[in-house]
């Protein structure tokens, strides 16, 4: 594979993670600012993790930079995990009572219910585990 | 190099103008879908127990909701009634409760005691003039509202007894509900003859109001 394409790919993947990352935060403040879903705590975290990729892997694509991989590592891990624990509150594995949630909405309220499964916590999960996997793609192909 | 940031810079136009385009159908559609059900014909908007001021043969009807112990809703409050004024006549206000902090609902049936007594303004306006008095970081403090409204001239025993009223816990109940129904998850929570005032702001409130005049 020529060098040329193999930068191709390589932006690609990143120009996806980015427009994930992107798509998720319009969508997250969509809900929010439009429908007027007041978003709770864990929600709230998960957006501070998520908003930044949006500058971050643009800033990394613009041209490609090989440490966007380093200063986006943790947003992405750190938003994952806060994606899966709300998950596991959010389908009743975790009691509400072990989460931090109070004054307002709890973590567990379900404000849609796409095709009887797909809710906000679920988008959400979605969203950093596609991020982290292209990322991840992209550092296997950028280290070989 | 050019081609990719070609492709970023549409892409992001695109999304953001997917975002307001979005934004906007979907505003315009609740706001269609609340005017379909017109003002007086629904119950959300009035019930009953719904404490009014002005004409009831006004042109326009402006339903608040609000919480007692809400911030905006004291500073909105002086505003609404300089809008009454220049509007003698042509608007019924109705105000709805959302009590929403922790602890106003001992506030509402605070107020709605006082309004057996003839002094539900008073008390309106003196709940949210000391508003930092009685509330604590978002909590209400009942005992201190209690406190500074025994300097309004009122049957103090009385009061005591009317608050205990459980038709109240009902009016709560049923103003909450309509709340809900009406999606106002904020305080205040203004409708225009049945129209949500969707930019908030004194402003558009203004305009939304003589839109309807």
């Amino acid at each position: 594979m020529s060098n040329q394409t193999n930068t191709a790919a390589s932006w690609t993947l990143l120009f996806f993670a980015w427009g994930i990352a992107t798509i998720a935060t319009l969508g997250s403040l969509f809900f929010s600012e439009v429908m007027a879903f007041p978003p709770c705590t864990l929600c709230w975290y998960q957006r501070i993790c998520m908003y930044p990729l949006v500058i971050i892997l643009l800033v990394g694509m613009n041209p490609l930079d090989k440490s966007v991989l380093k200063y986006s590592f943790f947003f992405v891990a750190i938003g994952w995990f806060f994606s899966v624990y709300h998950n596991l509150l959010h389908y009743g594995i975790i009691p509400e009572s072990a989460s931090p949630c109070f004054l307002g909405v709890p973590c567990s309220t379900k404000y849609i219910q796409w095709f009887g499964f797909i809710t906000i916590p679920a988008l959400s999960f979605i969203a950093f585990s596609l991020i982290g996997l292209l990322l991840y793609l992209l550092k296997r192909r950028l280290n070989s | 190099m050019k081609k990719q940031q070609k492709i970023i810079v549409f892409s992001t136009l695109a999304l953001i103008a997917l975002f307001f385009i979005g934004g906007n159908l979907y505003k315009q559609q609740q706001s269609s879908a609340f005017e379909e059900s017109g003002r007086k014909s629904n119950s959300e908007f009035i019930r009953a127990h719904s404490m009014s001021l002005g004409n009831e043969d006004a042109k326009v009807y402006l339903t608040e909701f609000f919480d007692p112990a809400c911030g905006t809703c004291a500073q909105f409050y002086p505003l609404v009634k300089d809008i009454m004024k220049e509007n003698k006549d042509e608007i019924r206000l109705i105000l709805r409760y959302a009590p929403y902090h922790n602890g106003s609902d001992q506030a509402v049936k605070m107020l709605e005691a006082a309004r057996k007594q003839g002094k539900f303004w008073e008390a309106l306006e003196l709940m949210f003039a000391s508003q930092q008095y009685w509330i604590d970081n978002h909590q209400v403090r009942p005992q201190r509202l209690w406190q500074i409204l025994t300097r309004l001239d009122l049957d103090v025993e009385k009061l005591a007894n009317d608050m205990q009223d459980p038709a109240l816990d009902e009016l709560i109940a049923q103003d909450l509900a309509d709340a809900k129904k009406l999606g106002a998850t904020k305080t205040p929570s203004y409708y225009v003859n049945g129209k949500p005032l969707q930019n908030f702001g004194y402003e558009p409130l203004k305009e939304l109001i003589e839109s309807e005049l």
